[in-house]
């Protein structure tokens, strides 16, 4: 999938759920992915967070980490 | 329902007066008989409950008494001369009679008046040739009466006849027929809400006239059908009664076009349906319906339709039709052969929003089950995905808070996003019938539709916001309603979250949600906010109703929860009258969603990747499931075009033409190795497919529909399938043919697995469905009957949850390249795709999609109404005719998707909701210029899609 379409959908995401007054909103986001994202699409994002990520906003960019560190012992 | 039943002709009883909604009782003797019914009843009412038929004519239980007929005359102890039962209500310990020899004789008297002003040649119903004399009602009342002559003969002067009226393609008007009792007019006032029809001219030479005494086609009137229904003298028929003959038997069965679920009566003659009438005991419905229920069917039997499967090798190559067998083992073998080079994961399937529970049920199973992975959607992607995210996140369930009937104790209606009167018709008609008895109105939309300002019916506020700035807005109300103290604090401290709500308070409060703030993003008057917020707060019970206005759009989802916000805030969830209503755009589009069709999901909204879920299907079903989450539809295409996803079987949807952005959707599609479509005609969709597969349509298989207020409903068969097979059963021989082993031989077997599997559907069978006619879910041990309003003495999902809604603009924003912004909608003729009522005669009233522009946008671009202008986004360009109008407002314009060769889509943007990628089809920036005639994409698509539909000829038998 384009890196550019994932990373504008998880941004999309990222921005709901920083604007919610409480809450970890990298866990949120991760959350989010993980429930709704097939796994060729985590899998995707997550190879673009190793490529460095270009144009992830913050809270999304640490929700992909945690992805990528589930990807170590898991498939993600 | 027995099969003795299905086989009779259906007559309800018409008790003459609608019922009282009294709680008092009170007692009364008719006939010497002690009858027991609610204060306010009417004395015919009472007598037929009672058993005993009044002659009447003027009256029937849809409408209000009128009082015009002089039939219904009874005698009242006590009381001088001979009162109307149908104007005068029962009271305590009345001694009613009736029958005597005075109303006999007076009966026969007006009847005789009747009869002679009426075309008959006999009073012998048996003699009269059906067809030509149509409904016979007037002459059966006059045979109950006991007319045998008429002193003035057959053939005396009659009231004014104006002439045939054949203009409407459906039903037909006879002046010569009428007799004056005002049933249509009343039917279309009170009922349809429409006031197309009126008593024109006086005395003798009174008759109904539509419009200003024009023809039918060239008046208001949306030939919605009641007046047909109502007419008891024949004067207003069905083209088809005349043309085939009445009726012999009926099957009950429940209408496929909108979210609505009308009940209807198929009424039968032989093996052909001569109509359709909607049925008096439908609980959505109440014996109404609107044009394409009732009438537009007629593509069941279109010769365009597709009866024998077919097959190909590529896109390019002609259809070849192949057997039953032939076609279901290429499909099954090339997905065998796909997922052995591809991965198991490269294969997905769409389920159908317009087919019943049983079948989508089915198709999700094939895939969870048969082809091993989660890659399955359905089209309420593209349209409420976000209600159900949006509501489980704030109430704890994906759907609607009310059942319809809830409407008639609302006070103060929001409707936001959504066009009933063109959409969901008849629930509109409700709703205006509410408006009429004073309810107030506020309407959020870009465009002004027709309830804004409609006969007898007026929009307290019409808030036309600038497409995209929903969230904006409705926070903006909550604004308003938090910074006025106008919070129902009571019900939110008792009912909700008390934390969360202070965040949200504290949220909503911001100075940016203020409404100058919001003013400046939406173009609507602060003033207007305030005063909407004001009504909705204060003004009794408040319900919201939203369609796909709210939910097509990037946040799509948090729209929704803002609505859900405003409800709780204000105390408006738990009871009638109040509550948040998604209008659902298909048939069974909230059946689709509760049958586990999401990617994410099984059935009853649980997520895969719950353990105690699966394992109860995997149990159940024998199989080990991937708990991963599948594509939904817009990563399908995506995935397509990176190759890792080859092959897709779409059952009764028409993705290319539905789904936004057409070259996008055309390259996934044209990517794929195998498209198994399965469907009436040759969609738009079926010229990238490679097999064939021919579906059959709600008046050919058993099942359920489950509507917009959570009802399940039966569909029944009326015909045998003219493909060979229920839809059902097609999934079912490519199940076999991939090794399944599931096995069914009537959808109740479905529906009993549903039920055991689900627990908002534990209660469900086909024998309570029978016996309860409806059931609205969630139906377990706790709600035997079902589950009318939700919510009622707690949120499902414990305490209500507000969420806080950040405003973030779309990426869709005017600028110098595209100055405009395009919403698209549907109209009350045409349906979606138009894939069924394109093949109607309700290609009368709109043949094809017009551009809706202000005024001032056409005047500064040389456009005239219904000149050619070309439609262009970053997306694609389209040409089609101008319309201009004010209903629009400058900056903003407006096009309906029906007609596959304008096709609004290739336009549209694949832009999506953040949390469930639903297409923002209602805010696309754009720019509209004059054309001289059709795009180069026109024009390419045309020979392409003629070139996809060719079917090799059959070769001769050796």
């Amino acid at each position: 999938m384009p890196p550019e379409k994932l990373v504008h959908m998880a941004n999309q995401i990222g921005k709901f759920f920083a604007s919610q007054p409480r809450g970890d909103a990298p866990a949120a986001i991760a959350d989010h992915l993980r429930k709704f994202w097939d796994p060729r699409m985590r899998r995707a994002i997550v190879a673009h967070l190793e490529q460095g990520g270009a144009g992830l906003d913050p809270p999304v960019r640490a929700a992909v980490q945690r992805l990528a560190s589930e990807s170590g012992h898991q498939t993600v | 329902m027995s099969e003795d039943t299905q086989m009779s002709l259906i007559d309800e009883i018409d008790y003459g007066t609608p019922p009282s909604q009294a709680a008092e009782m009170v007692t009364l003797t008719i006939d010497g008989r002690a009858v027991t019914v609610p204060a306010g009843t009417s004395i015919m009412r009472a007598a037929m409950e009672a058993g005993t038929a009044i002659p009447k004519l003027c009256a029937t239980d849809m409408l209000d008494a009128f009082g015009s007929c002089r039939l219904c005359l009874v005698e009242i102890e006590g009381r001088a001369g001979t009162p109307a039962s149908c104007t005068t209500p029962v009271a305590p310990d009345m001694a009613v009679a009736t029958a005597s020899e005075r109303l006999d004789r007076l009966r026969r008297g007006v009847m005789e008046l009747y009869v002679s002003d009426h075309p008959v040649t006999s009073l012998d119903p048996c003699t009269l040739d059906p067809c030509t004399q149509g409904d016979v009602e007037l002459l059966d009342v006059a045979a109950e009466v006991g007319l045998t002559e008429v002193r003035y003969g057959l053939d005396g002067a009659r009231h004014r006849s104006t002439g045939l009226d054949v203009s409407n393609p459906y039903f037909m008007y006879d002046p010569e027929k009428c007799i004056v009792c005002s049933r249509c007019v009343r039917a279309c006032s009170d009922v349809q809400g429409t006031f197309a029809l009126t008593i024109s001219g006086r005395g003798f030479d009174s008759v109904m006239a539509a419009g200003s005494d024009q023809p039918f086609l060239e008046s208001e009137c949306v030939s919605c059908g009641a007046c047909v229904q109502a007419c008891p003298t024949g004067s207003l028929i069905e083209k088809a009664v005349v043309e085939t003959g009445r009726p012999d038997r009926t099957v009950l069965t429940t209408c496929a076009y909108c979210g609505v679920g009308c009940s209807f009566k198929a009424e039968m003659k032989g093996d052909d349906v001569v109509r359709m009438v909607p049925y008096k005991d439908g609980k959505a419905n109440h014996g109404h319906s609107c044009v394409k229920g009732r009438f537009a069917w007629g593509y069941t039997t279109h010769r365009e339709r597709i009866l024998h499967p077919m097959i190909r090798d590529s896109i390019d190559a002609p259809w070849r039709e192949v057997s039953w067998d032939e076609a279901i083992g290429f499909a099954a073998s090339e997905i065998g052969r796909i997922q052995a080079r591809y991965g198991r994961d490269s294969v997905g399937a769409i389920t159908s929003s317009r087919c019943t529970n049983e079948e989508t049920f089915l198709v999700q199973k094939l895939v969870r089950a048969g082809f091993g992975n989660n890659n399955v959607d359905t089209c309420a992607r593209v349209c409420h995905s976000p209600t159900g995210y949006g509501l489980s996140q704030t109430f704890g369930t994906s759907a609607g808070t009310q059942d319809f009937d809830s409407v008639e104790q609302t006070d103060v209606m929001i409707v936001i996003g959504a066009n009933p009167t063109d959409a969901h018709p008849v629930f509109a008609s409700r709703m205006k019938q509410r408006l009429r008895q004073g309810a107030k109105l506020i309407v959020i939309d870009p465009r002004r539709i027709d309830l804004v300002r409609s006969p007898h019916v007026e929009a307290e506020c019409h808030l036309p916001l600038r497409p995209g700035t929903n969230v904006a807005v409705v926070t903006a109300l909550a604004h308003v309603i938090v910074a006025e103290r106008l919070v129902d604090e009571d019900f939110v401290r008792m009912r909700c979250d008390w934390d969360e709500y202070q965040d949200w308070a504290d949220f909503v409060l911001r100075p940016e949600h203020g409404p100058e703030a919001v003013e400046a993003l939406s173009g609507v008057p602060a003033d207007l906010i305030r005063k909407a917020a004001r009504l909705y707060a204060t003004g009794g019970n408040g319900a919201i109703y939203y369609g796909l206005g709210v939910t097509e759009h990037s946040q799509g989802t948090t729209a929704v929860m803002a609505l859900a916000n405003l409800a709780m805030a204000t105390g408006n969830i738990g009871r009638p009258g109040v509550g948040v209503n998604p209008l659902r755009g298909q048939n069974n589009v909230q059946g689709s969603c509760d049958m586990g069709s999401f990617p994410h999901e099984l059935s009853g909204y649980r997520h895969i990747a719950g353990g105690d879920v699966r394992r109860l299907f995997e149990s159940d079903w024998g199989v080990t499931l991937n708990p991963e989450p599948g594509l939904r539809i817009p990563n399908m295409f995506d995935a397509a075009l990176d190759g890792s996803f080859k092959a897709l079987y779409v059952q009764g949807e028409d993705i290319l033409q539905s789904d936004p952005d057409t070259r996008h959707v055309a390259a996934g599609l044209g990517a794929m190795e195998c498209v198994i479509v399965q469907d009436l005609f040759l969609n738009e969709t079926a010229s990238y497919a490679h097999v064939f597969l021919p579906g059959s349509t709600f008046l050919e298989k058993d099942g359920t529909f489950t509507n917009a207020e959570r009802r399940i409903q039966l569909v029944r068969k009326a015909l045998a399938p003219r493909n060979g097979y229920a839809d059902w059963e097609v999934t079912l021989l490519l199940a076999k043919a991939l090794g399944m082993t599931m096995h069914y031989d009537h959808p109740s077997q479905i529906m009993d697995e549903i039920a055991r599997l689900t627990p908002t559907f534990a209660g469900v069978s086909y024998a309570r469905l029978e016996a309860l006619g409806s059931i609205q879910w969630p139906c377990n041990a706790n709600a035997p009957e079902g589950t009318p309003v939700m919510h009622v003495d707690g949120f499902v999902r414990g305490k209500g949850r507000f969420i806080a809604t950040e405003y973030v603009a779309s990426d869709e924003k005017t600028g110098p390249r595209f100055p405009l912004l395009l919403t698209t909608g549907r109209i009350l003729s045409q349906y979606n795709v138009g894939a069924q009522t394109r093949r109607t005669d309700n290609v009368v009233w709109h043949h094809e999609d017009v551009l809706e522009i202000h005024p001032h946008d056409a005047e500064m671009r040389g456009i005239a109404d219904g000149a050619w202008v070309r439609l262009a986004s970053r997306a694609g360009e389209t040409t089609l005719r101008a319309q201009v109008t004010d209903r629009v407002a400058p900056g903003v314009v407006y096009t309906t998707f029906h007609h596959p060769d304008t096709q609004a889509n290739v336009v549209t943007t694949d832009n999506s909701d953040w949390a469930t990628n639903c297409p923002e089809y209602k805010c696309t920036a754009v720019q509209v210029s004059p054309s001289n005639g059709r795009s180069p994409w026109q024009q390419d698509y045309e020979a392409f899609s003629d070139r996809s539909r060719r079917i090799a000829p059959v070769e001769a038998a050796e």
